[in-house]
C-alpha cells in the first residue's frame, strides 16, 4: 500500500514538473496569439500583457487577409500545392511501392535499390540542375513545377513499400486466380488493406508541403502564386516593425497544420515513429 | 525422380515464359512513373551538378558562356574563408545534435512512464516540429529582439544589465540558432524515442526490479543500451539534417552578422541565386554531396559494429 502511494506521489511530481517544462514549448505559440490580438503600440509592453488591454484583433486579421499582401489568395494557392502533391505523390508512391513488393521480376530489386540510393541525395544538391531544367521547359514559376517536384518521393515509397510487404501474398495469388491482373490486385485488394498506411503518409506529406519553404522560395517568382510560408517571409521583410501583424500572419500559418495534426495525431506520430521518417 | 505436384511447371515452358514476361511488364509498369521521375528530378540533376562543377558559368552568360575550368573551382573554395567559416559553422552546429538527442531520451523515458496526460505531453513538445518553420522563425525573432524582445526584457528585469543580442550579435547567432533548433527538433526526437521504448521487454525491468535495481541502474543498464538502435538512427539523421540546415537561416539571418550563421547550403543558395555563379555553386553543391554521402557510409559500416541489437 505505502509503496503504491509512493509511487503515485511520484509520478505526480514528475507530471507537475513536465508540465513546466512543458510551458517552454508552448509559450512562444501562446505570445504570438496574444500579440495577434494586440495594438502595435502594446505589442512590447514590459511585464508581457497576456490579456490584451485593447483588442485590435479583427484589424490585424483584415490587414493580413485582404490587405496588400492578401492571405487568402496565398492559403488558397497552398492548399491547391498541398492537396495535389499529396494526391500525385500517394498515387505514384503506392504505384511504385506495390511493384517493388508484390511483382516479382528480375530487374525489381535492382531498380528499388537505385530508388532508394537517390534518397542519399541532398535535396539542395541538385537545386541549380533543376532550377535549369525548370527555367528550359517552362515549369519556373507555376505551381504545376511546385508540385511535380514534391511528388516523386523515395521516402513515401519505401514507407508504403512496408506496408505492402505485410500484405500477405496468398491475396494476391488468390485475386489472380480469379483472373485478375495485377493491377485489379492492386486496386480491389491490396489498397483497401494498405489504407492506414496510406493515410498517413498523406498527412505527412501534406504537412510537409504546405511548410516548405525552399521550393518555393526557389520556384517561385510571381507574388501572385506564393504559398504561405514564402508569403510569411515576405509579409515579414515588407511590415519591417508591425509586430502584431506579423504575429497575425505567423497565427494564419500554422493554424490549418494544427487541425491536420490534431485530427490525424495518431497518424502522424504513428507514421514519425514508425519509419523515424523526418521531412 | 517423383516430381511433387506443385513444384511442376504450369503447362508448357513457352507458358511458364510469357507468364514471367507479362509479370516483368506488369512491375515495370507500376514502378515506371516513380522511376521517371526520379530519374529526371534527381539522377540528371545530380549527374549536372558533377558537371557543372567543373564549369566557370552564370545564368546571364547563356550557354556559350560556358568556361570549362577544371578543378579550380575547388582549389578556389579552399581560400574562401566565407566558405570554409561555413563549414566550420556546419560542423559547430553538429553539437546541437546530442544536446536535443539527451533531453529527447530523458523526456521520452518521463513521459512514457512516470506521468499522467502522456497524450497532452507529446503534442505540447511536437508542436515546434508540425509548426510552419517560417512562422516558429519569425516568433524567435521577435522574441529575440535586442532591445524590446521579451526574452531581454525578462533578462533586464532580472538584473542582468547587458543581456546578450542574441541573433544580432555575431558571437551569440550562431548559438541562438542552435537553441531553437533544439526547441523544435525535440518533438521528433522524442517521438521516435517513445516508439523504440515500446519494443523493450517489460520483463527486462521486472527482472531488474526482483533485483532491487535502483531507477538510474535500470536507466543506464537497460534503458540506455536497448535503445542504441534508435539512438543510431537519430544520430545519423541528426548529422544529415545539420547539413541540410537552410530555412532558419534564411528567414532569421541571411548567414548574418558578418558570416557568423552562414552554413554550407546557405552559401551554396547565396552563390546561386545572388551571386549567379553557377559552376562555384555546383562545386559547393558536390561537397555537401560528398559529406552527407560520407556519413551515409559511414553509417552502414557502423550499425553492424556498433549497435546493439
Amino acid at each position: 500500500m505505502y509503496a503504491i502511494t509512493r509511487l503515485r506521489l511520484g509520478k505526480t511530481v514528475v507530471t507537475v514538473i513536465m508540465l513546466a517544462l512543458s510551458v517552454l514549448f508552448l509559450l512562444p505559440f501562446v505570445w504570438m496569439l496574444v500579440t495577434s490580438f494586440k495594438t502595435e503600440n502594446e505589442v512590447f509592453v514590459y511585464p508581457i500583457q497576456w490579456i490584451p488591454k485593447h483588442w485590435n484583433a479583427v484589424a490585424n486579421y483584415k490587414e493580413v487577409w485582404f490587405g496588400r499582401y492578401p492571405f487568402y489568395l496565398y492559403y488558397w494557392n497552398s492548399l491547391k500545392i498541398s492537396i495535389a502533391t499529396t494526391l500525385v505523390s500517394c498515387t505514384v508512391s503506392s504505384l511504385a511501392a506495390y511493384g517493388f513488393s508484390k511483382v516479382r521480376f528480375k530487374a525489381g530489386k535492382w531498380l528499388f535499390f537505385i530508388v532508394l540510393a537517390t534518397y542519399m541525395v541532398p535535396g539542395q544538391a541538385i537545386l541549380v540542375p533543376q532550377f535549369i531544367l525548370y527555367r528550359n521547359i517552362g515549369l519556373f514559376d507555376s505551381h504545376i513545377g511546385l508540385i511535380i517536384l514534391g511528388s516523386f518521393s523515395v521516402l513515401g515509397t519505401f514507407m508504403l513499400r512496408q506496408f505492402f510487404m505485410g500484405v500477405s501474398n496468398e491475396f494476391i495469388e488468390s485475386a489472380k486466380i480469379d483472373g485478375a491482373g495485377h493491377f485489379r490486385a492492386f486496386w480491389s485488394v491490396a489498397l483497401p488493406l494498405v489504407r492506414p498506411g496510406v493515410a498517413t503518409y498523406a498527412i505527412l506529406r501534406f504537412i510537409w508541403t504546405w511548410n516548405d519553404y525552399q521550393n518555393p522560395l526557389i520556384f517561385l517568382r510571381t507574388d501572385r502564386l506564393y504559398t504561405i510560408p514564402l508569403a510569411m517571409q515576405k509579409f515579414t521583410s515588407m511590415s519591417g516593425e508591425f509586430y502584431s501583424l506579423i504575429m497575425a500572419a505567423a497565427v494564419s500559418a500554422i493554424v490549418p497544420l494544427l487541425i491536420v495534426f490534431i485530427i490525424g495525431q495518431k497518424n502522424v506520430i504513428e507514421g514519425i515513429a514508425l519509419g523515424g521518417v523526418k521531412g | 525422380m517423383a516430381q511433387h505436384p506443385a513444384a511442376a511447371p504450369i503447362g508448357r515452358g513457352g507458358r511458364r515464359k510469357s507468364l514471367e514476361r507479362s509479370e516483368t511488364l506488369a512491375g515495370f509498369l507500376f514502378v515506371s512513373p516513380m522511376l521517371l521521375g526520379v530519374f529526371v528530378l534527381v539522377l540528371l540533376p545530380i549527374v549536372a551538378t558533377f558537371v557543372l562543377s567543373f564549369a566557370d558559368w552564370n545564368f546571364v552568360a547563356g550557354w556559350d558562356g560556358i568556361d570549362w575550368i577544371g578543378f579550380d573551382n575547388f582549389r578556389k573554395l579552399l581560400d574562401d574563408s566565407l566558405f570554409i567559416r561555413s563549414v566550420r559553422n556546419n560542423l559547430i552546429f553538429l553539437l546541437a545534435v546530442p544536446v536535443y538527442m539527451i533531453i529527447s531520451m530523458v523526456l521520452a523515458v518521463l513521459i512514457d512512464r512516470y506521468v499522467y496526460m502522456k497524450g497532452y505531453f507529446k503534442v505540447a513538445y511536437f508542436m515546434p516540429y508540425i509548426s510552419n518553420i517560417v512562422a516558429v522563425a519569425v516568433v524567435w525573432q521577435v522574441l529575440f529582439h535586442p532591445s524590446y524582445g521579451p526574452i531581454n526584457q525578462t533578462l533586464k528585469a532580472l538584473g542582468m544589465s547587458d543581456p546578450p543580442k542574441w541573433i544580432a550579435d555575431p558571437h551569440f547567432a550562431l548559438a541562438s540558432i542552435m537553441m531553437i533548433t533544439v526547441w523544435i527538433s525535440i518533438g521528433f526526437n522524442l517521438i521516435v524515442y517513445i516508439a523504440g521504448l515500446q519494443s523493450i521487454p517489460r520483463d527486462l525491468y521486472e527482472a531488474a526490479d526482483i533485483d532491487g535495481a535502483s531507477g538510474w541502474t535500470k536507466f543506464v543498464r537497460i534503458t540506455v543500451p536497448l535503445l542504441s538502435p534508435t539512438s543510431f538512427f537519430l544520430l545519423v539523421t541528426g548529422i544529415i539534417s545539420t547539413f541540410k540546415v537552410f530555412d532558419i537561416i534564411a528567414v532569421l539571418t541571411q548567414g548574418g552578422p558578418i558570416g557568423s550563421t552562414s552554413m554550407m547550403v546557405w552559401y551554396l543558395y547565396d552563390q546561386a541565386f545572388t551571386n549567379l555563379k553557377i559552376g562555384y555553386a555546383s562545386s559547393v553543391a558536390v561537397v555537401l554531396f560528398v559529406f552527407v554521402f560520407l556519413i551515409t557510409l559511414g553509417q552502414w559500416a557502423a550499425q553492424k559494429k556498433w549497435v546493439n541489437y
